[in-house]
């Protein structure tokens, strides 16, 4: 059925926001009481987490499960079961939510199931041991609203994850869905793009220029053909809120490209998406698929005349793809390698047209500013950087999951309000931001409100919005190691500084975390680092020392122990460490020299045994082993 | 490169496949991800088809398939274990898993294991940031690995 007036797409959003008011309410008010089908409740809804994490922790089979047994009880009329997008709280996934009362299980296994119908579903009581235990007072807690992870939230990029169908586009059109595009047909383009700039968006993937400019000066090309693309070429490892708003709200997407289309006079979309990313893969196709069904891409869209198609195109596994020049080569079948810019894309991109490139998380934030209006996003955030920012939360921290947050939000408040703090109890050492182009934030950093200059300023960036939390029992040498593998890896070798002058840093790394570096060694970096950011060719390469750069100046104490005192105080570097046996807490169980992987531990039983250092490969066997703390490490 | 000999069915599904997209060099990626997952690897005898077909020199087939990490010129193992270096699974440990990994199949990364049933790589990020380290073998995702859950994990592909 195509929808072929503005109109017409208001009574569709009608009809289908009454279908689904009952979440909506349930959203916004839920009682302190269970519903059952027992208690009167006519109609539940079970929501069950369809993200990567949660798919990863068996939540199809869940869905099965609930299935197979609402049918058991005669049921399944009565009680739908919906799989959304990502609900961001991973760390305690596969969860279940239940409507209409709201209530938000964790940690759900296939086996609770049963228990769930039963008790909560027909009994209306619900499954205490599955509800979210607040780790301060004990208490549980069923809605969601009231859990610290989600208390310090603004979801607007992922206003629509985890609420509604992604595979039913009349649940994205019953949350005013489309109806940003509507108006803004209806409206001369100049105006929407005058929205959009005024908003005070920039862009999400890392570098944060103004997205309204880029669109005006797309727009001042003109071309025959002229492309929109969505970036989703998502390759910060620690990263995924790409992934969730593909997975979890794909018609948002669609929708802002569109509006970009208008806006700057395009009238082809690409998505350039990782193949990595099969989930988003299909849920863009099924995505663009109901689009078309109903009118909404295609020729003369609701009436007013103006044609946009989409395509999706397939990354192949390439970090430097993400850059916009890289991207644009791939998508023509070369190698991705990024050019000089100027020429910008703006003036030529893709098959030598205009073309205006945004990233994924930028798009999603594009039509609800055009519904609330530029002034509502500009009133929230800082004073450069409106509107929030999605953050994937992960590493040693106890809540790991997406959230966004308003930008000015401290990281204080991020790790330890909304992530719960380190895990384990341990002391925390550093914050890792911007993926592979930041850098790592310590203690010092913890009270600044993060927008995209106060992290540039404190040396790391905003990136996509990876947030890696480290603690005591990390090697700041070995992170910026790790991060420098990472870009040697992923260098197009296209540039010398970045290909060669990256090697010869992860070489000086390397030397240092074996031991064998010297003090000279640690200035050389340093200048090699900065030779490097001023003289490679694109984002990777003059990026790609600022891991080396913040933890020199941060943890430069620790990287002299390395050299001076051959010491890794957390205990990563194998090459620097010494296991022995006290031989009077020893009781020669034998136990250490029977799990050692390298036959390196001798002795005779009832007596000391010994370890030698010469075959020792320092896997740590024999210390998780020994039962009576006779086995120390330096 | 290898000598390898492709079926005549093999060879028609190649040009099949570079018919569908219309020959077209812009879509060579498309190309190789379809012929890569007809054949499971892309051997120097499809690269010279597809090169054929689309009217390019092989070597900027061959420039393509090995600038992206997702193609493989050999043949992955019956099970493929991709272990995840992603920084959130490093930060909890991916490293001593992928050793383990190593060490129970004796087989480096990028390697197949003689009896061709299992191979090994690395990824970076599944996105199950919040189940590091994770590793997965086949479209299975295995979470909160440790490295003495691995040869448990391993036999369990024991037919």
């Amino acid at each position: 059925m195509k929808i072929t007036s503005a109109d017409a797409l208001e009574s569709i959003r009608r009809e289908a926001a009454a279908a689904l008011s009952v979440r909506e309410k349930s959203n916004e008010s839920a009682s302190d009481l269970a519903c059952g089908l027992d208690k009167g409740t006519p109609h539940m809804q079970i929501l069950c987490c369809g993200g990567t994490g949660c798919k990863a922790s068996e939540s199809a089979k869940i869905v099965e499960n609930f299935r197979t047994s609402l049918a058991q009880h005669g049921i399944d009329g009565k009680v739908e079961v919906l799989v959304p997008g990502c609900f961001g709280f991973c760390e305690k996934g596969p969860i279940v939510k239940i409507i209409p009362d709201n209530t938000f299980y964790t940690s759900v296994r296939p086996d609770d199931v049963e228990e769930i119908v039963t008790s909560h579903i027909i009994g209306g009581e619900r499954v205490e041991r599955l509800l979210y235990q607040d780790p301060g007072t004990g208490a549980h807690i069923s809605d969601s609203k009231h859990m610290n992870f989600y208390r310090k939230q603004l979801r607007i990029a992922l206003r629509n994850c985890g609420f509604i169908d992604p595979e039913n586009i009349l649940e994205y059109i019953a949350r005013d869905g489309y109806k940003a595009l509507a108006d803004s047909l209806r409206r001369d383009s100049l105006e929407v793009l005058a929205d959009v700039k005024a908003s005070g968006l920039r862009g999400r993937g890392g570098a944060g220029f103004p997205t309204g400019v880029k669109w005006e000066i797309a727009r001042k090309f003109d071309a025959p053909d002229k492309y929109v693309v969505c970036n989703a070429d998502e390759g910060d490892p620690g990263a995924f809120m790409d992934r969730s708003i593909m997975e979890g709200d794909p018609n948002s997407v669609i929708e802002a490209m569109m509006i970009c289309g208008y806006c700057i006079n395009a009238h082809h979309g690409l998505i350039y998406i990782r193949a990595e990313y099969p989930l988003a893969v299909h849920r863009l196709q099924v995505a663009i698929a109901q689009a078309r069904e109903y009118g909404l891409l295609g020729k003369d869209i609701l009436g007013s005349g103006f044609d946009f198609d989409i395509e999706i195109r397939y990354g192949a596994g390439a970090f430097v793809c993400g850059e916009e020049t890289a991207l644009i080569h791939s998508m023509e079948g070369k190698r991705g390698e990024p050019t000089l810019k100027p020429p910008f894309p703006a003036e030529a991109g893709y098959m030598g047209r205009p073309t205006n490139v945004n990233n994924v998380e930028t798009l999603a934030n594009v039509p609800v500013i055009l519904t609330k209006g530029p002034a509502w996003f500009a009133s929230i955030g800082t004073e450069k950087s409106k509107g929030t920012k999605v953050f994937a939360l992960a590493g040693k921290i106890n809540n790991v999951g997406l959230i966004e947050v308003p930008m000015g939000t401290t990281l204080r408040e991020i790790i330890y309000d909304i992530g719960g703090g380190v895990k384990g109890g341990k002391k925390f050492k550093a914050v890792q931001t911007g993926g592979p182009s930041g850098g790592c934030l310590t203690e010092k950093h913890l009270d600044i409100p993060i927008d995209y200059e106060s992290l540039a300023a404190a040396g790391s960036m905003m990136g996509s919005g990876g947030m890696i939390v480290m603690d005591e029992d990390d090697c700041m040498v070995s992170v910026a190691k790790f991060f420098l593998e990472f870009t040697v890896d992923e260098s197009c070798g296209k540039c010398t500084p970045c290909r060669i002058g990256n090697r010869r840093m992860l070489e000086i790394l390397t030397r240092i975390t074996e031991g064998r570096g010297t003090m000279e060694d640690l200035d050389k970096l340093e200048n090699l680092a900065k030779v490097i950011k001023d003289t490679a060719l694109c984002g990777l390469g003059q990026t790609s020392p600022n891991p080396v750069l913040s933890t020199l100046a941060n943890f430069r104490d620790e990287y002299e122990e390395h050299v001076r005192d051959h010491v890794c105080r957390a205990h990563k570097c194998k090459a620097l460490l010494t296991y022995s046996i006290d031989p009077v807490l020893c009781k020669g169980c034998s136990l250490c020299a029977r799990n050692c992987p390298a036959e390196a531990i001798v002795g005779e039983v009832r007596k000391p045994f010994v370890i030698n250092p010469e075959k020792c490969i320092r896997c740590g066997m024999c210390l998780s082993r020994c039962k009576f703390g006779a086995i120390s490490v330096i | 490169m290898s000598e390898l000999k492709l079926s005549c069915e093999a060879v028609r599904r190649v040009e099949e496949t570079c018919e569908k997209f219309n020959n077209d060099p812009g879509e060579l990626i498309s190309i190789l991800h379809e012929c890569q997952n007809n054949l499971g690897y892309l051997p120097e005898a499809v690269q010279r088809i597809i090169a054929r077909k689309l009217g390019i020199p092989v070597s900027k087939v061959y420039g393509v398939v090995t600038f992206y990490s997702f193609f493989s010129m050999t043949p992955k193992g019956k099970n493929p274990v991709s272990v995840c270096l992603g920084t959130a699974c490093y930060v909890r440990g991916s490293d001593k898993v992928l050793e383990e990994f190593k060490r129970v199949l004796g087989i480096d990364v990028g390697e197949t294991t003689p009896d061709g049933k299992f191979s090994l790589d690395c990824l970076r990020c599944v996105g199950a940031c919040g189940l590091a380290p994770v590793a997965t073998i086949g479209e299975k995702v295995y979470g909160r690995l440790n490295p003495s859950d691995i040869r448990k994990i391993v036999s369990e592909f024991d037919d």
